[in-house]
């Protein structure tokens, strides 16, 4: 079997054991690529003479020694390109540094290899928003992936990555993970420095983890979390062994399935599923209840205002001054920026550009912009009430299993209310993850779904505590199409 | 229709996107139509509710003054789309 | 009939306020660890963060904040409980990140003022000061990253980032300045403080201190103030001046033709000595300000609290001072405070010699040191005079060692060759002879040498006494301590 299909558990056995070496993995990761790149697309380039090299000389005593990792392409690694999914980084930029996360990474001894599609600058829940490339559900081609961390969860389904990093704002990484029956998992904010992750909007921005298992996500996190001194929003708190806290039984743990999440509109499948976890936990000794979270649908508006705004800042960089996209033969200054930037950006990314900019702008920012920053302190205050009463939030993931390509393509709205329930703790800065809670049948082909658990701020160890004593009972671990 | 009237091309204008007159409809509808969907922030009092901005109620992060090595000139203008006299060059501006 | 109409020209008030901007001298950037250098080879300074590469992050620099806080004390302003950073949107090729970080409703400074010092007027308007004691109020301080530096060539503009987030204070006044003249005092004295607070080394030729005027013109009587016209591209104190006078004669000129005046950008040409439109507030920007939310807000109760242990004395405290505990003259303390290079010099001086006078001392260094300088253009840190070099030589002359006229000669040969004064008397000569026996054998010979003279003198007539005083002096080749010569002389002669 390739190695391609293990999890990184069980590579860190075999490469401690010194059954394999790191080269290996990366030959059968290439192999495994050059397969299944062509109808998944999850990769946008990957380098493996560069891997190799690099994989000969990784310390596999380490933790993570001599296990690759996927990164998605807006995550910047010295020397490789940096994309976006968006040509206005596609021509020429290379990243001219590591992000921490990377550092981090390769201190623990993994090494990034191939970089994963993604939404234009993460802005999408579908993957369908890259302007370099289509990326398939690998459970049925003819479906979205999710997103915006599309190219990561496809990776890891169709086992063409061990494990990827992708980023979440919305639910960039639980989302796509759900559809795509991985682990996703976005840590509390300020768990994982945010230094070198292209910016979205920088208060809601974490980067996280996708994989086949609950156990390799703790054991990248155990790697990726922890203070960086170039990020200000770095949290300065140490950082539990999370791998070493899986196992322990949730009898007693206090569940809350909040009722504003269970909304009409949810996919029959899904609810279905959810239902079942619920079941299932319980039957370990959690004690499941019912909560209130009522600012719950100010959350959908809140996120349209904040995210945007803060990008149609984070996004002015991108002139074709410095690096990126530059417009030919621009007659003026102005001329260069308008132009540059109308070639560089696709729909959606402008659709939020403007919006954002809307939202700021004179006369408007009290009745957009401010009124959201209140909203989102009432969301905040919605989780601090309900963490007294319960240690985990449980819920769907998304409304609904992996839509069909270009379902929504025309109806932004709908799109951004399928994000409902990821939207609530990037807004609260809580850690939360999506880990396949069952399948839905459609046309004869079986689509994941997942279930969303929410940790309290810092508490990350709950969360996966939950999650991978679930995912031992209900057997729905490593699934593969 | 939306009842939110929206001057498109203002907004373009400050975000210095070139917009077609389609494409400026076309946002023109879709931003009316999710600011629609936004007038739901209006059924909460929120006029005493304190902003958030950030998601961790974290102070006083500061660095020490102290310097650090800088990118090399060539590391610097690398991805510069146009360079000379060892400077990122653009079209003229005239101020 | 014909009626002749002789118009009534009405006068006018100028309001004037201006924005100042200073450059920090901190080791390193405002929000990154590059260096914060002047001169360097172009983009040898920058990292992914002041280059606004994709994914880079800011982190505030804790000395900046700290010189802030610390101007803000110096000029009376409160710093608000908790302060906080924001974007300003707007796209400009030397702006890395299209955004400025800086401060909106939440700056490190409230408030304040900046006294006007008599001594920071022109020269020419020391004399006929308007408003003597004035402290102009100030609105704010806060903190904001610099821009890149644009070069425009013929066909095409180069960028060089090294300046681009280096520390920059913005210091806004209220209208409350009423004259070019003011407004040079004013910027004279802030650039003093800062000085004295070694939070910036504000030298305007070098950009570390630039200046943006807004002025308006009303028609006395009129309670609104007139449009709000903005100066920009004003590059030295002297300018400052001529742009405000320029602008003020022609926006008075257009009123007096009936023209109205609008809000506008305008830019001062110095060779032409005219300002130019730039901008109308119709293309005003909108900047959109909101938090950085990549940068927390600072709480700043510790701050100042660090802060207030260092604040060093301004110079209208060292003024008092110097007049108090040294005996200066007002005016001579007020030269001596001016400049903080200088104000140490002379109490490097005076502290090199308990005995010396600090007054005659003071003297020397306005009258004698400062003339020198600025004939030769050195500044003060260049002195080839040492300040202990200056005391020793004001104690020798204050004793009598020495004449005042010798003195003046043995201190520009110090200035030339930069030798001491024991040194330069020594070689020309000009020890005084003091011993009273050597001089008492001097006065025996030439009283043995006239016996006329003896008898003038024992006749009545004093005054010829000078004689033998002369003649002991001519003997000596000028050395004789003349005090001493002269009460031997009276001594031996009158017996």
């Amino acid at each position: 079997m390739s190695l391609a299909n293990e999890t990184l558990a069980s590579l860190r056995r075999r490469l401690a054991a010194r059954e394999i070496s790191p080269a290996d993995i990366i030959r059968d990761l290439a192999a495994a690529i050059e397969a299944k790149n062509p109808s998944v697309g999850a990769y946008l380039s990957w380098d493996v003479d560069a891997a190799v090299t690099e994989a000969e000389q990784t310390d596999t005593s380490l933790p993570l020694g001599g296990v690759p990792i996927a990164i998605k392409d807006n995550i910047n690694v010295t020397g490789q390109p940096c994309t976006c999914g968006s040509k206005i980084l596609a021509e020429n930029y290379r990243s001219p540094y590591d992000a921490t996360s990377i550092r981090q990474l390769r201190a623990g001894g993994a090494l990034p290899f191939g970089r994963l599609n993604m939404d234009e600058f993460a802005m999408g829940s579908s993957t369908e928003n890259s302007a370099l490339g289509v990326t398939r559900n690998p459970w049925d081609l003819d479906r979205i992936p999710g997103g915006s961390s599309g190219g990561s969860a496809s990776s890891v389904a169709s086992a063409t990555a061990i494990a990827a990093l992708g980023s979440d704002t919305g639910g960039s990484i639980r989302q796509p993970a759900a559809l795509c029956g991985v682990v996703g998992v976005k840590p509390t904010y300020g768990r994982v420095s945010r230094f070198g992750l292209v910016a979205f909007a920088s208060s809601l921005d974490q980067i996280g983890t996708l994989t086949k298992t609950v156990e390799d996500s703790a054991l990248v996190l155990n790697h990726l979390c922890g203070h960086d001194p170039l990020d200000s929003t770095s949290l300065n708190e140490p950082v539990p062994d999370f791998a070493a806290a899986l196992g322990r039984d949730i009898k007693g743990l206090r569940i809350g399935l909040p009722k504003e999440y269970f909304i009409s509109g949810i996919h029959p499948a899904v609810a279905d599923a959810v239902r079942a976890a619920i079941k299932t936990l319980e039957s370990l000794g959690a004690r499941v209840e019912e909560i209130s979270l009522p600012h719950t649908d100010a959350g959908v508006s809140t996120y349209y205002i904040l995210a945007p705004a803060e990008a149609s800042a984070n996004l002015a960089r991108f002139d074709g001054v410095r690096y990126g996209h530059r417009t030919a033969n621009a007659t003026d200054i102005l001329d260069h920026y308008f132009s540059s930037r109308a070639e560089g950006f696709g729909p959606e990314v402008k659709r939020r550009i403007l919006l954002g900019t809307y939202v700021l702008s004179s006369g408007y920012y009290d009745a957009y912009y401010l009124k959201a920053q209140r909203a989102r302190t009432l969301i905040r205050r919605d989780f601090e009430e309900a963490f007294q009463k319960v240690d985990v939030i449980v819920s769907p993931t998304a409304p609904s299993p992996a839509h069909k390509m270009g379902e929504l393509k025309n109806n932004p709205l709908q799109a951004y209310l399928e994000d409902v329930f990821t939207i609530p703790a990037n807004l609260a800065g809580l850690p939360a993850m999506s880990v396949p809670s069952g399948f839905a049948e459609e046309g004869g082909k079986k689509l994941p779904v997942g279930i969303q658990i929410i940790g309290k701020a810092l508490d990350e160890v709950t969360m996966l505590r939950v999650a991978h004593a679930f995912e031992q009972a209900s057997g729905l671990s490593h699934l593969a199409p | 229709m939306s009842a939110h009237a929206i001057d498109i091309q203002k907004a373009a204008s400050l975000a210095r996107l070139k917009l077609t007159p389609d494409e400026a409809a076309l946002y023109e509808s879709q931003l009316g139509k999710i600011l629609d969907y936004m007038d739901v922030l209006a059924r909460y009092d929120l006029g005493s509710v304190e902003p958030t901005a950030h998601a961790m109620p974290v102070h006083n992060v500061m660095r020490r003054d102290e310097s650090r090595p800088s990118f090399t000139q060539d590391q610097a203008l690398a991805n510069a789309p146009k360079s000379s006299h060892h400077q990122f060059q653009i079209p003229k501006v005239v101020e | 009939m014909e009626f002749k109409v002789t118009p009534v020209m009405p006068q006018y008030i100028v309001t004037i306020g201006l924005e100042v901007h200073a450059q920090l001298n901190t080791r390193s950037k405002m929000f990154c660890g590059c260096a914060a250098e002047y001169g360097a080879d172009p983009n040898t300074l920058t990292c992914p963060t002041c280059l606004g590469l994709p994914g880079a992050l800011p982190v505030l620099n804790e000395a900046a904040i700290e010189r802030t806080v610390l101007t803000g004390i110096m000029l009376g302003c409160t710093t608000p409980p908790v302060v906080k950073w924001d974007r300003k949107n707007y796209f400009y090729p030397d702006m890395p990140k299209n955004y400025q970080i800086s401060q909106y409703d939440l700056p490190l400074c409230l408030g304040g003022g900046v006294p006007l010092y008599d001594l920071a007027y022109p020269k020419d308007a020391q004399r006929s000061i308007a408003n003597p004691g004035k402290v102009v109020k100030l609105t704010r301080i806060h903190l904001e990253e610099d821009v890149a530096k644009s070069t425009h060539h013929d066909r095409f503009t180069t960028i060089d980032f090294n300046r681009a987030g280096t520390p920059l204070m913005e210091i806004v006044s209220e209208p409350d300045i009423d004259s070019a003249e003011e407004a040079f005092a004013y910027l004279n004295s802030l650039r003093q403080i800062l000085i004295y607070g070694g939070v910036s080394d504000a030298d305007m030729e070098k950009g570390q201190l630039r200046c943006d005027v807004n002025i308006s013109v009303r028609p006395e009587g009129q309670k609104e103030l007139g449009a709000k016209i903005e100066l920009k591209n004003i590059n030295s104190m002297s300018a400052v001046r001529r742009a405000i006078k320029a602008e003020t004669s022609r926006q008075i000129d257009c009123l007096q033709r009936g023209e109205k005046l609008i809000q506008s950008t305008r830019r001062w040409d110095d060779d032409h000595g005219e300002t130019t439109l730039m901008r109308t507030k119709e293309d005003a920007h909108d900047y959109r300000y909101f938090p950085d939310p990549d940068l927390l807000p600072v709480h700043t109760a510790d701050i100042l609290a660090r802060v207030r242990a260092h604040v060093p004395e301004l110079p209208h405290e060292k003024r008092a001072r110097f007049e108090r505990d040294y005996g200066c003259s007002t005016y001579d303390a007020g030269v001596l405070a001016s400049d903080k290079a200088l104000a140490s010099y002379y109490e490097d001086a005076v502290a090199a010699d308990a005995g010396v006078s600090a007054k005659k001392l003071a003297n020397w260094v306005i009258n004698d040191l400062l003339g020198v300088m600025n004939d030769n253009a050195i500044a003060i840190t260049g002195c080839p005079v040492k300040p202990e070099q200056l005391s020793a030589l004001v104690s020798t002359v204050e004793s009598g060692k020495i004449s005042g006229s010798q003195a003046k000669e043995v201190f520009n040969e110090m200035f030339q060759t930069r030798r001491s004064p024991e040194d330069i008397i020594k070689a020309k000569g000009f020890e005084q002879m003091n011993d009273a026996g050597a001089l008492e054998t001097m006065v025996d010979q030439i009283i043995a040498g006239a016996p006329d003279k003896v008898a003038e003198v024992r006749g009545g007539n004093e005054k010829a006494m000078n004689w033998f005083t002369g003649q002991v002096m001519k003997l000596s080749q000028g050395k004789a301590n003349p005090k001493m010569v002269s009460e031997l002389v009276r001594k031996r002669v009158l017996g």
